[in-house]
């Protein structure tokens, strides 16, 4: 199955401005519409390992995997939808990959790393996220945050205990309540979204949003939607010019048209008396 | 580690590292931060700490708290807040964010688990070869939850790094007078951070305040924009005090606002 032409993906990664190396990881395959991203942690270049672990299984095996699989058809054995149980299945194994080598190798002892992917199929999109790197949609000039954090601070904010706007000054950033290996076992969070054409979807690091207020995102989106590589590339700029901390990943992802399922006649006609 | 500075008429009396969930203030003895004077209530206040954050909450007292000249009920923190309980003061010092180097580890990602998922994964993870680190318990804060090992190593090996500057914009503001055109004469205020130019589906250019200054991209559109007489690549270029900017047939000059 493919998508081609109705994706347009852009991305851009960097190390910021105060560290030496680049712990995120970002792949992407516009065709098969999927989009990932990681931001890994753990000593020396052990973040580098997760997140490139993380990544490099997911988009490989996805890529090998919707060959065969058609997404928005339900799985007669379990009931689940394909996408849903394709990224569970992918996400699992990513984390059995990096927990192990965790486990085996002492220098990438209890590296890990978040994680958001976003898989594009019939008008619509899953997305599966662990930890703080986030999904954002802008649609109609307006952007929004689709993705909640599996942060301390998101917790806090849940329980009242601090608002958003606190949360931007808080010491306790950066403290994450779910990571992809550093269990045997994790749970990805995953949701359906609708997709519209000319709506523009950012997946980032925590290094962008730290940074850059959420006016400052939807401003650029805006701006610069006719040129999606330029937007990538300022995003992370505007990251940097503000400090740049952390490592700072982006993809954009804009819906060009509508990508229907090609479903047969009577597919269509059952539809119907739905 | 947060404390407080607990002075009165200018005078220092004491510290009082903030090590504890939960510090309480008041007139009675029992309080964790006892202050005997009539104008501060026997239960008056009480400093939740999570890690390194800190949150002050009254606890209904008679004459109230306030914090930098504001009467508060519940309040986040900051470095250098000064909390006012009758005649006395409480300064408020984070020095997590006073400590560069300190804060710069922070910034590094890291896992938290509660409690609930650490038991049973608490045998693998302390026979991994993390060793000392997985084995000793970190910083049990809120009591249900441990701090991970993940980077227990680490903050050791990093350097210390200037904090980062604040969002600064560009001190100087500018703006464009178109030259040529329907509306030759008018000024536009470069003040938002992206201000695009052109029109959309034929030639649009934007230029971008940073805190080095103002830059000029090309968008969209097979032409570039022209400046000076030269025209650019798909590079940002940055504009100087004076220049003339060619765009979709329209000529203006950007200035540098005193």
């Amino acid at each position: 199955m493919t998508l081609s032409g109705a994706l347009e993906v852009a991305s851009c990664t960097d190390p910021g401005m105060v560290r030496s190396h680049n712990e995120d990881s970002i792949a992407s395959d516009g065709d098969q519409g999927l989009v990932v991203l990681a931001d890994g942690m753990g000593g020396y270049n052990a973040g580098e390992v997760a997140s490139g672990m993380a990544t490099t299984v997911i988009i490989t095996e996805l890529q090998q995997l919707l060959e065969k699989k058609i997404p928005y058809e339900v799985d007669a054995h379990s009931g689940q939808l394909v996408a849903h149980q394709l990224l569970h299945e992918q996400i699992a194994k990513a984390n059995t990959s990096i927990y192990q080598a965790a486990q085996s190798q002492p220098q990438y002892a209890g590296m890990g790393t978040t994680l958001v992917v976003a898989l594009f199929y019939d008008n619509k999109m899953t997305v599966a996220h662990i930890g703080d790197s986030r999904l954002y949609r802008l649609r109609g000039g307006e952007l929004r945050q689709v993705t909640k954090d599996h942060s301390l601070l998101q917790e806090q904010i849940d329980s009242g205990v601090i608002t958003p706007q606190q949360a931007r000054q808080s010491q306790n950033k950066n403290l994450v309540t779910r990571a992809l290996g550093i269990d045997p076992i994790v749970e990805a969070e995953i949701h359906d979204y609708e997709t519209q054409p000319e709506d523009i979807y950012l997946l980032c690091s925590d290094g962008l949003c730290d940074m850059v207020s959420d006016d400052d995102i939807g401003l650029a989106l805006q701006t610069l939607s006719s040129n999606l590589k330029l937007c990538a590339q300022h995003l992370v700029q505007t990251a940097n010019d503000n400090g740049g901390r952390d490592n700072i990943s982006v993809i954009l992802v804009r819906v060009l048209r509508d990508y229907p399922a090609p479903r047969s006649i009577v597919g269509k006609m059952m539809s119907w008396f739905k | 580690m947060a404390k407080l500075i607990l002075s009165m008429d200018g005078l220092v009396l004491k510290e009082i590292a903030l090590t504890k969930e939960r510090t309480t203030i008041g007139r009675k003895p029992h309080n964790d931060i006892q202050i005997d004077n009539l104008a501060v209530s026997g239960e008056h206040a009480v400093i939740v700490t999570i890690l390194q954050d800190s949150f002050l909450e009254d606890l209904g007292s008679t004459n109230g708290t306030v914090v930098n000249g504001q009467p508060i009920k519940k309040h986040f923190l900051q470095n250098n807040d000064i909390i006012e309980l009758g005649k006395y003061k409480l300064k408020y010092v984070n020095e997590a964010v006073a400590g560069q180097a300190k804060a710069a580890d922070f910034e590094k990602t890291m896992v938290l688990r509660p409690g609930s998922v650490k038991a049973p994964t608490a045998a693998p993870a302390a026979s991994a070869p993390a060793g000392p680190a997985a084995a000793a318990p970190a910083a049990a804060a809120a009591g249900a939850r441990n701090l991970s090992d993940t980077l227990a190593g680490q903050s050791v090996t990093a350097a210390p790094v200037a904090p980062p500057k604040p969002a600064a914009a560009p001190q100087k503001n500018a703006a464009l007078q178109l030259l040529s055109g329907a509306n030759a004469g008018k000024e536009l205020d470069l003040t938002k951070p992206l201000t695009t130019l052109g029109k959309p589906g034929v030639q649009v250019a934007v230029i971008t305040r940073r805190p080095q200054g103002f830059f000029i991209t090309h968008v969209e559109g097979a032409s570039f924009p022209v400046v000076n007489g030269k025209t650019l690549d798909a590079q940002a270029h940055s504009l100087n005090d004076h220049d003339v900017i060619e765009l979709a047939g329209v000529k203006m000059e950007f200035f540098l606002k005193t």
